[in-house]
């Protein structure tokens, strides 16, 4: 009995010690992971002068000091900086809604419905899974440079020659994805065939049964595909910077570029900065359980 | 993958094969079917077929993106400058005794690259990507284009480094909130909040903290080596640059990868831990003989597509350094969006992205052939 009692002490002392490393190097990294962004956050409050007078000590990732919301406002009122978040918003608004209409609809016709040449295409999109766009993104600027489209501005709603400086540019060429495609896909093959067949019975079209039975229960693909859809569009930098040069339809990510270029104010960019990243940030922090597991689900296709 | 579809004449079953093969007749789905393929299929055509067949076809020509002359089919041409390369060796001068010839300092005095490419004629378009001194001979690397050389390299160097510590880390962090303690979604959290910013917001916060004078990093640096560490100009030095931006970019990554072996963590049965328990093993022969073994799919799922990741390195160098100082950062995207959007000439930078595509491709073949070897 003694021995076994001391064995378990031992058992016991060696998982406090295991406990207690693990919380030390938990906190070490987070301490890595949150100072940079806790820089930032702090920093938009103060004025220029107090950033660098602060970096000195721990008041660097304190909100203490002369604290104030003027970057902000000069964010709101200086720059085109009301414009560019409206942009993004539009942009990444309609590209997430249109592309899981497109591709979940594709995929219902491809896991459930019987047509002739069906697996040839679906091999095809998966083939296609392996472009990545930075390898087609410079011939589609000479593509999309010559199609005739729509430019939403000022002056409402123009004819233009050229996709380039609109919103359609940003929005069209990522509407379709064969990675999304293929998440709806391997949802849908495994629901059960009972549902549709029930539905035909009673005499349901092929779209009712995808819009009123399958949709439905698809709810968890598609927070994933609104997710990580939603954070690549929002992120985007390298299509539009080479695809919109003017203010009317550029979105925010290029457009810290353009205002840092005018206004080399640290305070201010930091308030750029924390701007737009708080949307996505409380976002994800409301969302997290969905979020990380759409991140769990959607990365492990294989 | 699906199955093949029985072949029908005129596509539409007829009633003894339908018979047969399924209970009702579904000959309703034809055109439906068509209906609700077609908007995806005409994006994914219009969108990625089409200009993925537009820059391997554009690669053979001189096709600029504002241009009034008519294209031409250049054949090669291309390919030729973008990929000659070879090695110039230049061995030491001597004096008439046969005697090295040395500077003050020792060191011998070799003679210009420059003007050694100069003096030979089939050598005509060749500059210098970088040199290497082996004994009594300079072995120089010459390539017509030496920017996509050194951006080659460039990219490269990144890939190996960042691989390796964003996805060792990544791992650490996985097993460490995969544990069942008070507090750890909320380190979760912090881990993975990198990954829901932007890539350009971060870069610009980070050139802040890089920043040789005013930078929190040389700051801390200072505090904690009692001012025996100099400064460093981070994002200003040739040779710091391109580890400042491997640092960031595996920070600001990581926590995708963590979440991706949390969820195979979670696949490995628990019963194996618990018999490894039995058999007397330690921690770490745990993790060498369940954990790993059991993560194989997920380690060279998240291998190859960090790798992946890291050949299109652009935004945090485009944004931290513009591919300096001195090229040290220029990477094979910069070069291609240089080349084919500021430079305007579609043609080349459609050529380089054509490389770009076949090193990915290498890439994915190498993940297929793992996991399908590692399943048979």
């Amino acid at each position: 009995m003694t021995t076994l009692r001391r064995r378990k002490s031992s058992v016991k002392a060696g998982r406090v010690l295991n406990i207690t490393l693990t919380y030390a190097v938990l906190i070490f990294f987070a301490f890595l992971f949150i100072f940079p962004m806790l820089f930032m956050f702090v920093s938009s409050l103060k004025a220029n002068e107090a950033i660098f007078a602060d970096l000195r000590s721990i008041r660097a990732f304190l909100p203490v000091g002369d604290l104030s919301w003027d970057n902000f406002r000069y964010v709101f009122e200086r720059g085109n900086f009301p414009r560019y978040l409206l942009n993004s918003v539009v942009i990444t608004g309609s590209t997430v809604a249109l592309s899981i209409l497109v591709n979940s609809m594709a995929a219902y016709s491809l896991a459930r419905l019987r047509w002739r040449g069906r697996s040839a295409v679906m091999l095809a999109i998966v083939a296609l899974l392996v472009v990545p766009f930075d390898a087609i993104a410079i011939p589609m600027l000479l593509m999309v440079s010559r199609l005739p489209g729509v430019a939403f501005g000022a002056e409402g709603m123009t004819l233009t020659d050229s996709w380039f400086n609109t919103h359609i540019v940003q929005i069209f060429p990522f509407v379709a994805s064969a990675f999304t495609i293929f998440l709806f896909y391997q949802f849908f093959l495994d629901l059960p065939k009972e549902l549709d067949e029930a539905a035909r019975v009673d005499g349901a079209t092929p779209f009712q049964i995808y819009w009123k039975i399958v949709m439905p229960l698809a709810k968890p693909v598609i927070a994933t595909v609104a997710i990580l859809q939603s954070l690549a569009m929002w992120n985007q930098y390298l299509w539009p910077i080479m695809a919109v040069q003017s203010a009317e339809a550029r979105p925010v990510m290029p457009g810290i570029q353009e205002f840092f270029t005018r206004s080399p104010e640290w305070g201010q960019i930091m308030a750029y900065s924390s701007l737009v990243t708080l949307p996505l940030l409380i976002i994800f922090i409301l969302f997290q359980r969905f979020f990380v597991r759409s991140v769990a689900t959607g990365g492990l296709k294989g | 993958m699906t199955r093949s579809e029985p072949r029908h004449l005129d596509g539409a079953p007829t009633m003894a094969s339908a018979r047969v093969r399924q209970p009702r007749p579904r000959s309703s789905d034809g055109p439906a079917a068509l209906l609700m393929v077609a908007p995806a299929l005409l994006g994914l055509i219009l969108f990625v077929v089409i200009p993925f067949v537009l820059a391997v076809s554009l690669s053979f020509t001189n096709q600029r993106l504002l241009s009034p002359n008519p294209t031409e089919f250049v054949g090669l041409q291309n390919y030729t400058r973008l990929l000659s390369v070879r090695p110039l060796v230049i061995p030491a001068p001597r004096d008439a005794s046969g005697q090295v010839l040395r500077d003050e300092e020792g060191h011998i005095d070799f003679p210009r690259v420059r003007s050694v490419i100069r003096g030979n004629d089939r050598l005509d378009g060749y500059k210098d990507v970088l040199t290497l001194d082996v004994g009594t001979r300079r072995v120089a690397m010459i390539a017509r284009d030496p920017v996509f050389w050194r951006a080659l390299l460039n990219t490269l160097t990144f890939a190996l480094l960042v691989v390796p510590l964003q996805c060792g880390l990544a791992l650490l962090l996985a097993m460490l909130v995969n544990q069942k303690l008070p507090g750890v979604p909320f380190f979760r959290t912090v881990f993975f909040s990198p990954v829901v910013a932007s890539m350009v917001v971060l870069s610009i916060v980070w050139s802040f903290l890089y920043d040789r004078q005013f930078g929190l990093i040389n700051q801390l640096l200072t505090a904690a080596s009692f001012g025996r560490v100099a400064p460093i100009d981070w994002l200003g030095n040739p040779s710091t640059a391109m580890l400042a931006i491997v640092i960031m970019s595996a920070w600001q990554g990581m926590g995708f990868q963590m979440v991706i072996f949390l969820a195979g963590l979670q696949g490995i049965p628990q019963e194996l831990y618990e018999a490894a328990d039995l058999d007397g093993a330690n921690a770490w022969q745990r993790f060498r003989f369940v954990t790993l073994p059991g993560l194989r799919n997920t380690m060279v799922f998240v291998l190859t597509t960090t790798a992946i990741a890291a050949l299109g390195l652009f935004t945090q160098v485009d944004v931290m350094t513009q591919g300096g100082p001195n090229g040290a950062t220029t990477t094979i995207m910069l070069h291609a969006v240089r080349s084919g959007f500021r430079e305007q000439d579609i043609a080349y930078g459609s050529a380089i992205t054509v490389v770009f595509f076949l090193m990915i491709l290498m890439l994915a073949f190498i993940q297929r052939r793992l996991v399908l070897g590692g399943n048979k």
